[in-house]
C-alpha cells in the first residue's frame, strides 16, 4: 500500500490560531470517534502482522489448530537456502526491472505530449486510464488470448513482420515475464499518466511563456523546465511502481500460475503456495516476514525522500 | 505530488492542457511550436490507438462466433458478421449473476464501511484535541506502510478460526481498514471553516451533531472520492476473495473470471465475453464519475 506524504497542518493551523492543550473533555469523544475503526485496524492489520510474525517461529500448518510446535529460525534458515525462495525473489526483481523504467518513462511522454495538446484529453484519458480501473483477471484473459501461441494476435502480427512461427510467449521461460510485463504495462500505466497530469498542473505557465520569450525551443523547455520540475512526481512514481511490483500477484497467477515451471514464480506466488497448497503455514510467514521487511523499508524511504524533498522545495 | 490531500488534489486533478502558446513571440517562434504542439498530438495519437488495439480485440472476438474465433486470429479479422451469441451464453449460463451479486454486495458494504469509519476518525484526528492523539497518529502512519496483500496467510488462518471462511463477510470486513482513507478525510477536514461548527458548538449541538449536520454536508467531494476508489478497490481485489472464498456461488468477479479460462477451453469468444461483462461496471462507472475517480487516484497517490 502506498500514500500521500502526511504532514500535520491541522496542528500547525489549530496552534496559529490559539495555542490549546489537550482538553480532557475532548477525549471521551475523540475515542468513541476513532474506535470502530481502531476495532478493524487492530483485528485486520496489526493482529495479523502479529500473528505472521509469530507463526514464522513455529511449524503452524493450515490443517491443525494452532501454532504448532516451536520451530526457531527454523523456517528462516529453510527459506533463505531453499532454492525456490531466492528464484522467486529473482523473479519478482526481474519483473520489477522489466515493468518500472518503461511505466515511468513512457507515462511521462505520454503526459508531456498530451500536455502539449488542446483538444481530445477524454480520448487519451480513455485509452491509457480506463484499463488501469478494471479488475486483474479481465486484463488476464484478454492478454492471454492475445498471446496465445501461433493463432494469438501477436503470433499473426508476428508473422507479418516475417517472423517464422514465433515462440509461445508465455510458454517459453524466458519470455513468459516478458509476455506479463507487457500486459502489465497496458494495464497499469494510466495511473502513472494522471500523476504526471497532474504534477504538470503545478508547473506555472508563466515559466514556459518567460522561457519562450528568451528563445528557448519546445524540446529545451522540456529537458530544462518540465523534467526538473516534475522530479518530485518522478521520485514518487518509481518508487510506489516499485512497491507495487513487489507485490506482483495477480498477474503471474492468471496468465502463467507460475509457470512454465516455476520461470514466473514470485515472492507472494511462493507465500500463497507454501500455505494453501504445501499447508506450511509457518514457512509461508517466514517468507512473508521477509517480503513485508522489505516493502516496508522501500515504503519509509519513500516518506523519508519526499519529507526530504519538500523541504527543499 | 499527491501530498496535500482531496481538496488542493482536485484543483491540480481538473486536467486540462496547459502549456500555452507563448504570447509575445515572433513570428517564426510561434509557428515552429505550433508545428512541435501538432507532431506531439500526432505522436500520441498513435500510441493511444495502440492502446485501445487490446480492448477493441476484446470486443470483436465477443461478437465473433466460437466457431470462428477458436480458428485463429487471422479468421476473427477476416469475419465480417456480428453475433450477441457469446453474450447470450454467459448471461444466461448463471453464474455472473452470482459474480455480480457478490461483488456488489461486498463492494457496497466495504464501502459503506470505510467511508463511515474512516471519516469518523478522521474528524476526531482533524478536530478533537485529546489524550492518546498522538499515538494514534503515528499508529495510522505506520498502518499506511503495511502491505496487507502480504497478510493474506495470517487473515485466512483467522477467518478460519471464527468459522467466517465461505462467506462475504470474509471479504468485506479485513478490507475495512483502509487507512489512507482516515489522512484523506482529515485533511479535507483541516480545510474547512471552523466558524460554522462554533456556532453549532455554542448553540448546544455535539460532536456528533457537528460531524453529521455541519461537516459530513460540507465534505461531499471527498466522500464520493473515497467512496468510488474503495468501492473500485474492492470490486477488483484478487488475492483476498480468492483464498477465503471456495464456494463457487459465493465468488466475486475477479475470482470467478479466473475460472473461466479453465472451464471454457475453446470457446474464446465466450472467454472474451465474461472478461468484457466483469469489466463493464467498471467501465461504466468511469464515464459517470470520470473526475472523481481520476481526482481520488491523483489526490492519494494510491496503487493497488
Amino acid at each position: 500500500m502506498s500514500a500521500p506524504t502526511i504532514t500535520e497542518p491541522g496542528v500547525a493551523a489549530t496552534t496559529a490560531r490559539a495555542p490549546r492543550g489537550v482538553r480532557s473533555a475532548e477525549t471521551r469523544p475523540a475515542w468513541l470517534f476513532i474506535a470502530p475503526f481502531a476495532l478493524f485496524y487492530v483485528v485486520f492489520l496489526i493482529w495479523p502482522t502479529a500473528y505472521m510474525v509469530i507463526a514464522s517461529f513455529f511449524n503452524t500448518s493450515v490443517v491443525q489448530e494452532g501454532f504448532g510446535s516451536w520451530a526457531g529460525f527454523g523456517n528462516y534458515a529453510e527459506m533463505l537456502t531453499r532454492p525456490e525462495f531466492w528464484s522467486a525473489m529473482w523473479h519478482t526483481l526481474q519483473f520489477t526491472l522489466y515493468t518500472v523504467p518503461p511505466l515511468v518513462v513512457l507515462s511521462f511522454v505520454f503526459a508531456v505530449l498530451a500536455n502539449r495538446v488542446q483538444r481530445g484529453q477524454w480520448f487519451f484519458r480513455l485509452a491509457f486510464f480506463v484499463p488501469f480501473i478494471l479488475p486483474s483477471a479481465a486484463i488476464a484473459l484478454i492478454w492471454n488470448f492475445i498471446l496465445s501461441p501461433s493463432t494469438g494476435l501477436l503470433a499473426v502480427v508476428q508473422g507479418w513482420f516475417g517472423v517464422e512461427e514465433p515462440a509461445p510467449i508465455l510458454g517459453t521461460p524466458a519470455l513468459a515475464m516478458v509476455g506479463i510485463a507487457l500486459a502489465t504495462l497496458w494495464w497499469t500505466i494510466g495511473f502513472n499518466f494522471i500523476l504526471y497530469l497532474a504534477g504538470l498542473q503545478d508547473v506555472p505557465r508563466e515559466v514556459y511563456e518567460a522561457a519562450a520569450i528568451d528563445g528557448a525551443s519546445p524540446w529545451q523547455q522540456i529537458r530544462w523546465i518540465t523534467i526538473p520540475m516534475l522530479s518530485r512526481t518522478t521520485t514518487l512514481v518509481i518508487l510506489l511502481q516499485i512497491i507495487a511490483s513487489l507485490k506482483i500477484f495477480d498477474q503471474v497467477y492468471l496468465m502463467t500460475a507460475g509457470g512454465p515451471g516455476i520461470s514466473t514464480q514470485v515472492a507472494l506466488g511462493l507465500v500463497t503456495t507454501s500455505a494453501f497448497t504445501d499447508f506450511r503455514v509457518g514457512a509461508a510467514s517466514a517468507a512473508s516476514v521477509l517480503l513485508f521487511i522489505v516493502i516496508v523499508a522501500i515504503a519509509v524511504a519513500r516518506q523519508l525522500i519526499d519529507r526530504a524533498q519538500e523541504r527543499r522545495a | 505530488m499527491a501530498t496535500t490531500g482531496t481538496s488542493s488534489a482536485s484543483r491540480r486533478a481538473g486536467i486540462t492542457a496547459a502549456a500555452p502558446p507563448p504570447r509575445r513571440v515572433g513570428e517564426a517562434a510561434k509557428n515552429s511550436t505550433r508545428t512541435f504542439n501538432v507532431v506531439c498530438g500526432v505522436v500520441l495519437g498513435i500510441f493511444a490507438v495502440l492502446w485501445l488495439i487490446p480492448s477493441l480485440w476484446a470486443i470483436k472476438t465477443s461478437l465473433t462466433p466460437n466457431s470462428v474465433s477458436a480458428v485463429g486470429a487471422e479468421e476473427i479479422l477476416r469475419h465480417a458478421g456480428l453475433t450477441l451469441d457469446p453474450y447470450v451464453t454467459i448471461l444466461q449460463g448463471g453464474s455472473i449473476w452470482n459474480w455480480y451479486l457478490a461483488s456488489f454486495f461486498t463492494a457496497t458494504v466495504t464501502t459503506a464501511l470505510t467511508v463511515a469509519l474512516a471519516s469518523m476518525a478522521g474528524y476526531a484526528l482533524s478536530r478533537l484535541q485529546f489524550r492518546g492523539r498522538a499515538v494514534v497518529f503515528v499508529l495510522m502512519l505506520a498502518g499506511v506502510m503495511i502491505p496487507n496483500q502480504v497478510l493474506v496467510v495470517p487473515i485466512f488462518q483467522m477467518l478460519d478460526a471464527v468459522h467466517l471462511l465461505n462467506t462475504y463477510w470474509a471479504v468485506i470486513l479485513p478490507q475495512v481498514p483502509y487507512v489512507i482513507a482516515v489522512f484523506v478525510f482529515k485533511q479535507f477536514f483541516d480545510g474547512l471553516p471552523r466558524e460554522l461548527e462554533e456556532a453549532a458548538r455554542i448553540d448546544g449541538a455535539g460532536f456528533w451533531r457537528v460531524y453529521r449536520s455541519v461537516i459530513l454536508p460540507l465534505s461531499k467531494p471527498v466522500i464520493s472520492a473515497m467512496a468510488i476508489l474503495t468501492f473500485v478497490n474492492v470490486w477488483n481485489n484478487l488475492l483476498l476473495p480468492l483464498f477465503v472464498v471456495s464456494n463457487p456461488e459465493l465468488m466475486t468477479i475477479p475470482v470467478g473470471l479466473a475460472t473461466v479460462q479453465g472451464s471454457f477451453g475453446q470457446r474464446v469468444s465466450d472467454i472474451q465475453a465474461s472478461a468484457i461483462l466483469g469489466a463493464l461496471p467498471l467501465v461504466v462507472l468511469f464515464f459517470l464519475f470520470q473526475r472523481r475517480i481520476v481526482e481520488g487516484v491523483a489526490g492519494t497517490g494510491l496503487k493497488g
